[in-house]
């Protein structure tokens, strides 16, 4: 599949990635030669199989002898912890790497461009 | 004290017990050893100097005191710079990073130093743990040690080479889709891939949460076997570290191997496969079967939608978990940009290498409206058919076996023109990240003078049958007469 200037422009911009003319160009090449590739995907008949997310399901079920079940077994083994309020980080230890920050912020650019 | 080179564990250990050595002695002696040997190999990116003798003064006070001394006391380790260590600046790799210092150790690190370890400091990987060769770091390939013209492999090449040069005992490593076991093989080192949810993924920084694992590099099966005992187990700072009991991997090694049933792949020695390669892979095979195991073919017949698959749901998730990199609460920062819109842009646009980018438009292309079925769904399908497939053969054999890598080492930039060609070398290890299942690479031999190391696969959980098997390699190609091993 040939994928267009127009197309990496487009998913650069939703990716937020600004790209130079020369590295849409490269990226194009690159991309549609990967997309050609992974065509081959299209092959396999494979529309009534469950859609794997995740392995742990299928990983847990093997250690406790069991045959693995659905995609909401693997949901399922994924164990959360207490809600329960810890410590963790102090706002300073939490801005400390910011590129920039002030008065207890993260400080960014403005938002809305001058009209 | 001899050759760092030459340290284990076990060796590094009784040294302190019987006061051979002091910890912080044996700091010193591998800083001096860095400064020199790892010139040319470029795999060091940090090293934590202040926090290895601190570290090592608690291992001299335990000696002092006739204590009891902790599993891997004194043990001299490097860890990949995708790992979080509180305090000692995390690169991943990536401009990106420069001057990220986390305030947290990830659990695997947390729990090193707990069981004695020393980390001597960060080494170098492709950025964000994206690569096969580590030529996609922002802060210069590595140099393989065994051929300093070629690459270590990727994308823990640092941990490889650290390890195969002796400026670590033992390295963590992490691996996506190959990244511990292909570099392993390269620079003729041992290393594990263990299975998904065995060791915690908190503190290692997301590439494809649904497939990145940390895990252990060594020079001896035995010492992997002790460092993932350190690591292992649940964690509840990590919801999908798994809830399984930890079994005793070193009590395992020596369990005999005779009867153990070993699959060989139809497609193992397929096109493309180094013809050296095979041969070691074919005389291993032989090892294991002059030893008692039998050999079985065995079929896994989607294999060859693995690369396919892989590069899909790495990149889809990839996309996702970089998106967090954005010039606000870390990281490198864009200052020129007037806009917050532009501000953001701008610096991904400079902050990230090429092979990120490409694999987050990739990512996002799979993702988007109207190909999000047609990619992503698909590769989440053929993701179960491949775990079936696997689940099938385990039901024959107990462990699979493969070539780690289709060739030896290459040569620096010999693959850096075209990424895909990139992508399908990482054909034999691909798969257990998909299916979850655990991996070992172990040195079986050269191919005139390069490393190249034979794979097994195991079955959920099956570490210590795989660090048996490895284990008795070893032992019987240590054992063999030099014109057997070619």
């Amino acid at each position: 599949m040939k994928i267009t200037a127009e197309t990496v422009q487009n998913i650069a911009n939703l990716a937020n990635l600004e790209l130079s003319a020369e590295e849409i160009g490269a990226m194009q090449q690159d991309l549609s030669a990967i997309l050609d590739y992974v065509e081959q995907l299209n092959q396999l008949q494979i529309a009534d199989l469950p859609a794997m997310e995740h392995v742990l399901g299928a990983a847990v079920a093997a250690a406790a002898g069991q045959q693995p079940g659905s995609n909401e077994a693997a949901i399922s083994e994924v164990t959360t912890r207490p809600d329960e309020p810890h410590p963790w980080f102090s706002q300073k230890e939490a801005l400390a790497n910011a590129p920039l920050s002030g008065a207890g912020h993260f400080k960014v650019p403005r938002i809305i461009d001058k009209g | 004290m001899t050759d760092p080179a030459v340290l284990t564990i076990d060796s590094v250990r009784s040294a302190m017990r019987n006061k051979q050595t002091t910890a912080a002695a044996l700091v010193e002696r591998f800083y001096a050893f860095i400064d020199d040997a790892d010139r040319q190999v470029n795999g060091y990116l940090t090293l934590c100097k202040e926090r290895a003798l601190a570290q090592a003064g608690k291992i001299d006070a335990l000696v002092d005191q006739g204590a009891e001394l902790p599993p891997l006391a004194g043990v001299p380790v490097a860890v990949k710079d995708v790992i979080s260590t509180a305090g000692v600046r995390t690169t991943c790799g990536s401009r990106m990073l420069e001057n990220y210092v986390p305030r947290y150790d990830a659990t695997a690190v947390q729990r090193l130093e707990k069981a004695g370890a020393i980390i001597l400091g960060k080494v170098n990987c492709d950025e964000f743990a994206m690569g096969s060769s580590n030529e996609n770091s922002a802060y210069g390939p590595v140099r393989n040690p065994r051929a300093l013209d070629r690459v270590p492999g990727g994308s823990s090449g640092g941990s490889a080479a650290v390890v195969a040069a002796g400026t670590a005992v033992v390295a963590l490593g992490s691996d996506t889709g190959g990244s511990i076991r292909q570099p392993a093989s390269f620079c003729g080192v041992v290393g594990l891939l263990p299975t998904y949810g065995r060791v915690s993924r908190f503190g290692l920084v997301a590439f494809a949460s649904s497939l990145d694992h940390i895990g252990p590099f060594s020079r001896t099966v035995k010492d992997s076997a002790q460092l993932l005992q350190a690591i292992a187990g649940r964690d509840p700072l990590d919801s999908t570290s798994a809830d399984v009991p930890v079994p005793d991997y070193v009590a395992a090694l020596d369990q005999p191997i005779r009867g153990l049933r070993i699959g060989v792949p139809s497609d193992a020695f397929a096109s493309g496969l180094d013809p050296r390669v095979e041969a070691r892979v074919r005389e291993a095979i032989e090892v294991f079967r002059r030893a008692g195991c039998e050999i079985v073919d065995i079929s896994l017949p989607n294999n060859q939608y693995a690369i396919a698959t892989y590069y899909i749901i790495a990149t889809a998730e990839a996309s996702a978990n970089l998106a967090r990199y954005d010039g606000v609460r870390y990281g490198f920062r864009n200052k020129d940009a007037a806009t917050l819109a532009e501000m953001y842009r701008r610096t991904r646009d400079q902050g990230f290498g090429a092979e990120v980018k490409r694999r987050i438009l990739l990512g996002t292309y799979v993702l988007s409206a109207g190909y999000y079925d047609a990619y992503y769904k698909q590769a989440q399908r053929a993701r179960a058919l491949l775990a079936a497939d696997y689940r099938k053969a385990f039901q024959q054999v107990d462990v699979i076996l493969t070539p780690t890598a289709p060739t030896p080492a290459f040569k620096l930039g010999e693959k850096t023109g075209n990424p895909l060609e990139m992508y399908l070398a990482d054909i034999y290890t691909v798969t257990a990240d998909l299916v979850g299942i655990p991996g070992i690479s172990v040195p079986c031999g050269d191919a005139d003078g390069l490393p190249v190391g034979v794979q097994l696969l195991g079955n959920y959980f099956a570490e210590a049958r795989l660090l048996q098997l490895a284990h008795h390699f070893e032992q019987l190609r240590a054992q063999a007469p030099a014109s057997a091993q070619a």
